[in-house]
């Protein structure tokens, strides 16, 4: 590994060229007059801030090709602010550039490494130090230091057990009960069989108990798809036919996934499909996994009709609802 | 003496009699800087990030970062009356009640991009002019953990305002943590304070952005540049440039304003870009709500490779023993980025172990005389791209007309197929520039002036090379491979381990080059000449 091939030695530097700065006093008035010119467009550009941030209405727009109608006040504001910075910013490199010295400077490098000497004197004084604090000998002060430091150093991670609650089972339950009433989303109507024509899709969330209010944490774990299809369209299973009613079936809309809202649905195919990452589900076949990332079916909710003909739950869901963990069996 | 010299002399001598800084400032004024564009990519991303400083310190006057609901009684119509969490609001209320409000958004949000995004291009130049070399490797380390920051800082910045958009990038997030084995579940009850959404996430991840992240950050971007500055800068090869010098521009004045000037420039664009180019319209999305979703979600693109990754991953989940690993988010969510990330950290190492080369290098390579680092980080980049096309399959699907399952299929295929093809393409491409620039050296530039020969010859006049052109192509060392001794000295089999085999097989790969001219050979090539 050496140069020695080297065809050619280094030249050095180049001969230094003038710019027409350095040599014309014209070239350099202009130069100058120009570095003038553009402070003075940033000095405007500022005036344009103060005019539209004092006299332009914060709700007056304008037309603007390309951009279309845009917000005067902001735009004049953004404008002014654009231009007063790239004057200055303009300005001062077209100065360097043209008026200062471009003459190449060198300077020298040396190794990062310390010289021998101050290293071994830097290892001896350590050495020195450490002897005078005893660090060598004093093991029982050594390790009952450490034993302190490292004590001390876990109450911070203590402190920090407050930040949630223990997931308990919480993950596991949603709420729907036998008997709970589908309403719609919004709305809070309760749903009959016949709301429902064949092709059609709503998002329903469970009926509130009087006094109860609905949280976003609730909905991120209730949210259900109904689909209305033909009966005979299904390819069923006889206990997941029996979930749906009169060809209504219903779906968590949490994503099996990542916990999306699944929200599309393709009438002609009769998929669902997650917007976030693709994964598709067969409607017709309780909604297995045909395409994406996502690796279990949307869980069934199993409904019928009350006593009055409204759709509710017959059972909760019978396993968790959303993303994937640990604990999920 | 006049007034305004006596003036300076007294404050001058009052702060030199308290600090003594007259010597180290006389020294440092003189500080050389070598002159390159690609040098001012890393200045770009420290521009952005005090842009970002201003602009997020305005914006945090009026956020309100709290998940309680309120009723909207703002100016923007369509969302009147509509119930929406605080910090919604006030992110509306910025956007059309604020006089600059929208503009100082618009132009934190650009800075966030052009930070992330100069960061990548700094980072790509550092890497194929080798610049991350002994005695750099720290400042490399740095780098890549402030990419590392800026991307989770990013992350948590448009998480922040609590729409439609943000909330499901925040619910796909939560879906990771969650699928960590073993702890996941506790963690993610722990960072969201309970399930998701939570009703304390938002002022959570208000303090981690605006307090937490932002302080390291600005600690590790100090002594990045403390290194910079006490290491003195790379330079690029070329005539009277060596390995012990510094070629360039004094810090005072030529470097202060060129570095003065450009940081005005960038903030310009920055507004430039915030006063005419809608940037996440967040009132359009709506807030947030779990059983809602937008068609064409998207993350931020520094962001996109990621969620690339998510949603090419195969449907793979295990169940054993009553537990659930979710491969499908774990693969791509964290273990790829993890072997990313750490691969790029580690690199300068695997280099010098591959090179067996321990010296301080302060001239920068030109990435066709390292064929195999340059080849690598074209397959790197290879992946990411894919990674990000596929991010952005649902838009390209639309915009495009196309099939969405074929894009991720094209997508899954080509993240395997494309980056070893980059790799090898790009290496037979530096090979054949070496083969080129052995060319010039040799027999000079081809002039395309045809010139006939007495005997009716046609011959094509070439013009020799500068002496300074010619020391730039050849200036660069060609490493031989270490060779791996079978039999010592003493003539007995060595049996060399299993890592000195592996290095000593880089060690060959690396050193494939195009032999450059030789003085020999250019002696003789003008013997037959003259």
């Amino acid at each position: 590994m050496s140069n020695e091939l080297a065809p050619l030695s280094d030249p050095g530097l180049p001969a230094h060229v003038h710019r027409k700065a350095d040599t014309d006093p014209v070239a350099e008035k202009r130069a100058e007059q120009q570095v003038a010119v553009l402070f003075g467009i940033s000095a405007f550009g500022t005036l344009l801030f103060i005019y539209s941030y004092l006299f332009i209405d914060t709700k007056s727009f304008v037309f603007i090709p390309v951009m279309g109608n845009t917000n005067a006040h902001q735009l004049g504001l953004g404008m002014g602010l654009a231009i007063a910075l790239l004057g200055i910013g303009f300005g001062a490199v077209h100065w360097a550039k043209t008026l200062m010295s471009d003459t190449e400077v060198i300077a020298e490098r040396h190794e990062m490494r310390s010289e021998d000497s101050d290293r071994d004197a830097f290892v001896v004084s350590v050495k020195e130090r450490a002897e005078v604090a005893g660090l060598g000998r004093r093991s029982l002060i050594k390790r009952t230091l450490g034993l302190s430091v490292g004590l001390v150093g876990i109450s911070p991670i203590l402190l920090l057990g407050d930040l949630g609650p223990m997931p308990g089972k919480s993950l596991e339950e949603t709420s729907w009960r036998k008997g709970t009433r589908l309403v719609t989303d919004p709305g809070d109507r309760p749903i009959k069989p016949a709301d429902l024509e064949v092709g059609a899709v709503a998002q329903v969330l469970p009926e509130l108990r009087p006094g109860q209010k609905r949280t976003l944490n609730d909905i991120a774990k209730d949210a259900v798809l109904l689909v209305r299809l033909r009966t005979e369209e299904f390819q069923l299973d006889a206990e997941r036919l029996s979930w749906t009613y009169q060809g209504i079936i219903a779906f968590s809309k949490i994503c099996s996934h990542m916990g999306c809202a699944v929200a599309l649905y393709e009438q002609t195919t009769k998929h669902l499909l997650c917007p976030c990452h693709q994964s598709t589900f067969d409607v017709t076949r309780a909604a297995k996994v045909i395409f994406g990332p996502s690796a279990r079916p949307l869980p069934q909710l199993a409904i019928t009709v009350d006593a009055e003909g409204f759709l509710v739950a017959q059972q909760p869901f019978n396993e968790a609802v959303g993303p994937s963990y640990w604990e999920r069996s | 003496m006049s007034a305004r010299e006596r003036v300076t002399g007294t404050v001058a001598n009052y702060v030199d009699e308290r600090t003594g800084s007259a010597k180290w400032l006389k020294k440092n004024l003189n500080k050389v800087f070598p002159d390159h564009w690609s040098f001012m990519l890393g200045e770009i991303a420290l521009y952005s990030f005090v842009i970002l400083l201003l602009s997020g310190t305005f914006l945090t006057f009026w956020f309100d970062p709290s998940m309680e609901h309120v009723v909207y009684k703002g100016s923007y119509q369509p969302l009147k009356d509509v119930e929406m969490s605080a910090a919604y609001a006030s992110a509306l209320n910025i956007s059309f009640d604020v006089r600059g409000g929208l503009l100082m958004r618009q132009i934190h949000h650009w800075a966030a991009l052009i930070f992330m995004a100069s960061i990548v291009v700094h980072l790509l130049r550092v890497f194929f002019t080798g610049a991350f070399r002994k005695p750099r490797e720290f400042n490399w380390i740095l780098g890549i953990g402030l990419l590392t920051l800026g991307i989770v800082e990013g992350f948590l910045g448009y998480s922040l305002p609590d729409d439609l958009l943000s909330g499901t990038g925040v619910r796909i997030a939560h879906a990771i943590i969650q699928a960590i084995p073993v702890v996941g579940t506790y963690l993610s009850f722990f960072a969201f304070g309970g399930a998701f959404p939570s009703e304390i996430f938002i002022p959570r991840i208000y303090v981690v952005h605006i307090l937490l992240i932002p302080g390291i950050m600005l600690a590790l971007i100090t002594v990045h540049l403390m290194l910079v500055w006490y290491q003195k800068h790379t330079q690029y090869p070329g005539p009277g440039r060596t390995e012990k010098n510094v070629v360039g521009y004094p810090l005072m004045p030529v470097y202060m304003a060129k570095a003065g000037g450009f940081f005005f420039i960038v903030f310009g664009v920055t507004a430039l870009l915030g006063a005419t180019a809608s940037i996440n319209p967040l009132w359009l999305y709506g807030p947030y709500t779990p059983g809602q979703v937008t068609a064409g979600s998207q993350p931020d693109w520094y962001m996109g490779w990621l969620d690339g990754l998510v949603r090419m991953a195969p449907p793979w989940e295990t169940y054993a023993f009553g537990y659930t690993v979710s491969w499908n988010i774990l693969l791509p969510g964290l273990i790829l980025p993890g072997i990313i990330f750490t691969g790029m950290a580690l690199y300068p190492f695997i280099e010098s172990w591959i090179t067996g080369d321990k010296r301080e290098h302060h001239i920068l390579d030109r990435p066709r005389n390292v064929p195999n680092r340059t080849a690598l980080g074209a397959m790197s980049l290879t992946f990411m791209i894919v990674a990000l096309i596929n991010g952005g399959n649902d838009l390209l699907a639309t915009h495009f007309d196309l099939s969405i399952n074929q894009i991720m299929w094209g997508t899954r295929i080509g993240i395997i197929v494309l980056p070893p093809l980059a790799f090898v393409i790009t290496k037979r491409i530096c090979l054949s520039l070496q083969r080129a620039d052995r060319e010039l050296v040799l027999h000079g530039r081809e002039t395309g002036r045809l010139v006939m020969l007495p005997h009716g010859e046609f011959v094509e006049v070439h013009e020799e090379l500068t002496p300074e052109k010619k020391w730039l192509l050849t200036q660069h060392e060609q490493a031989a491979p270490i060779e791996l001794e079978l039999v010592d000295q003493a003539g007995v089999r060595n049996p060399k381990s299993f890592r000195a085999k592996l290095q000593a097989r880089f060690s060959a790969a690396n050193a494939e080059a195009v032999a450059k001219p030789t003085a020999q050979e250019l002696k003789q090539l003008e013997n037959e000449h003259h």
